[in-house]
């Protein structure tokens, strides 16, 4: 009978716990679905042409989000023009030369660190470094703040992705007579292209978002500029001074610009896992 | 023997010939990728560095009583941090609180409980939340989520939990909806994608074998994944929930959204605050003088400590199964 009665509060714990988890993961997908949702009923309607062709606009007056969408292509792609070469050297150096070396270890422990620090972290980094010595905010000292964003993703994918690739492969080639750099360069990078594609797209879906880093260094512009050494506008920015001000209509704009980044960044992601799932089934 | 095969042969012979050149381009090469590899530990280093010469001031003029002050006066000149010390380690608190059990439930529903064509679409769909950008978070706080606490959650918390002895003191106040709850609501939120993928990955790692066995003996799925999968992975799960942790006491613009931007100590979570982050962003552009800007860059540089210290811990904590499982297999 008494272990009848253990028997039963054993499969109740299991019960309780499993409903538990359950709840657990509904309580996750609430939130996504909530947030998704807000985004696309306040961002849809916000929607409009005129995003695309006209300019921030100062109180009262109509106006798009073109310069800030603008802004943020140029800085996002020197971002990625910049710390993509890089990332790629140092993760070739971890995978190729330095796989269970100390220094690769301590490279590797600082690159994770890197990854997550706040990103507030690198905005200040940069204002220091740029921001202060030339005196003024400018769209080089932005991009080159996100590229310390992008540095450590492509520095992981591509470390990972290279150490996947089969050693028989390496050996095939220097079997032939290649020289490390061409095996390199024309077998591992070959055979690990979806994979360090993917840690490019993947860095750039979290820089489109980045706000504080860009606060600090590009700050903002109402007007259209391309000069590198001037502030520029850029959609996470405005958003942030727009949704903090007292006006409907910069509200609604913001909304709009808030829904264009999100779609973006989701979408990237599934391209991403797009490109990877093929690999994997290729592989 | 082709004429292509004697020279490569013929190459093996001659230093200063092809393999004499290769022999250097390998050396480029290898030092080349050895320089981008080095710079990652710059940067770091750089960003340390900088901070903590932005910061020289700060730290001159205050001393350490920086970190204890509750000063935060530009006029009078006079500043310290821990205000946003104390909103930051209450909002991320509050954060894995929610996040930690959480994440575990959804760990232990997509390795155990889940039917398998379940399994994949789910975490892709929690781990969306870790794509989406911090500033979205922050604006559905502000538009969508406050109004909600203030309107639905706070007053119920006022009349209810407000008048009881000492966790009372936690939940009185005005109902506005921005403060610290909210903010470590948000946080939590945005936690959750993180700590559940590490956990859910790791106890994927746990040999079947030994999951088998243990439901073998009539184990059931609770008392399996308590007492054989927590074990297993307890350092990799602490791991992930540092590493939550440092994602939590960093995050800037759902935090300066959410949190209110008012430099008060309050021992309650309904009460507006500050964090060092929010205080950064928001104060930034304003610094009229440059203690004021030195003191800021030097809550960045304290940020910077504290982070670096958590995230270090939970590399430790997770590189501690990854040898173990290198041992076992």
């Amino acid at each position: 009978m008494n272990e009848l009665a253990q028997w039963r509060r054993r499969q109740l714990t299991d019960a309780l716990a499993r409903t538990l988890a359950t709840i657990a993961t509904l309580f996750g997908l609430f939130w996504l679905v909530w947030i998704l949702w807000t985004t696309l009923s306040k961002g849809l309607p916000a929607l409009k042409w005129a995003l695309f062709t006209q300019m921030t606009p100062p109180p009262g007056m109509d106006g798009g989000l073109l310069n800030a969408f603008l802004g943020s292509i140029i800085m996002s792609g020197l971002a990625i023009l910049m710390g993509t070469p890089i990332g790629i050297a140092a993760g070739t150096y971890l995978s190729e030369y330095a796989r269970h070396t100390k220094l690769g270890g301590t490279i590797r422990f600082v690159n994770d660190i890197l990854l997550s620090a706040p990103s507030i972290i690198i905005g200040l980094f940069v204002y220091e470094v740029m921001v202060r010595p030339m005196g003024h905010f400018s769209a080089l000292a932005g991009a080159i703040a996100l590229s310390f964003i992008v540095l450590p993703v492509v520095v992981r994918t591509t470390d990972e992705m290279l150490q996947l690739v089969p050693s028989t492969m390496r050996e095939a080639a220097l079997a032939l007579g290649v020289p490390q750099w061409k095996v390199v360069r024309q077998v591992l990078y070959r055979a690990a292209l979806a994979g360090i594609i993917t840690g490019v797209l993947l860095a750039l879906a979290r820089i489109s978002g980045e706000t504080a880093p860009l606060l600090f260094t590009a700050l903002n512009n109402q007007y259209l500029t391309t000069k590198l050494t001037e502030p520029m506008a850029n959609v996470p920015v405005v958003i942030f001074q727009y949704a903090m001000s007292p006006y409907e209509f910069w509200h609604a704009l913001a909304w709009a610009g808030a829904f264009v980044v999100t779609m973006f960044v989701l979408v990237l992601g599934l391209v991403s896992r797009g490109v990877l799932l093929r690999t994997s089934e290729y592989r | 023997m082709s004429q292509s095969q004697g020279l490569e042969i013929d190459a093996l012979f001659h230093p200063d010939g092809m393999e004499g050149r290769d022999h250097r381009n390998d050396h480029v090469f290898r030092v080349a990728v050895l320089a981008c590899a080095l710079f990652v530990l710059i940067a770091l280093l750089g960003a340390a560095l900088s901070m903590l010469w932005g910061a020289r001031e700060a730290f001159a003029t205050f001393g350490w009583p920086f970190i204890w002050s509750t000063d935060w006066d530009a006029v009078q000149k006079k500043f310290g941090a821990l205000v946003p010390i104390y909103g930051t380690l209450v909002t991320a608190t509050i954060a894995m609180i929610i996040a930690v059990p959480v994440s575990f439930g959804i760990a232990l529903f997509l390795t155990e409980i889940a039917p398998a064509w379940m399994r994949r679409p789910v975490s892709a769909a929690i781990e969306l939340l870790a794509g989406i950008p911090s500033i979205i978070y922050g604006m559905w706080g502000l538009f969508v989520f406050v109004p909600f606490m203030s309107s639905h959650v706070d007053p119920w918390l006022d009349e209810h939990i407000g008048p009881l002895p000492f966790i009372g003191k936690l939940f009185k106040g005005a109902p506005i909806g921005l403060g610290m709850l909210s903010a470590g609501i948000v946080l939590g939120i945005m936690v959750i994608p993180f700590i559940s993928a590490v956990t859910r990955e790791v106890f994927t790692t746990v040999p079947v074998q030994l999951k088998e066995s243990a439901y073998a003996v009539g184990n059931t799925t609770w008392e399996v994944v308590w007492d054989v999968v927590l074990p297993y992975t307890r350092s990799a799960v602490v791991g992930g929930i540092f590493l939550g942790l440092g994602r939590a006491l960093g995050e800037t613009m759902a935090v300066t959204f959410v949190l209110g931007n008012a430099h008060l100590l309050s021992p309650s979570l309904l009460e507006p605050g500050n964090s060092i982050a929010a205080t950064i962003a928001n104060e930034f552009t304003e610094a009229d003088s440059p203690i004021y800007l030195s003191s800021l860059i030097a809550l960045g540089f304290l940020l910077f400590i504290v982070t670096f210290i958590v995230l270090a811990v939970a590399r430790l904590m997770l590189s501690r199964l990854a040898r173990r499982e290198g041992a076992v297999t």
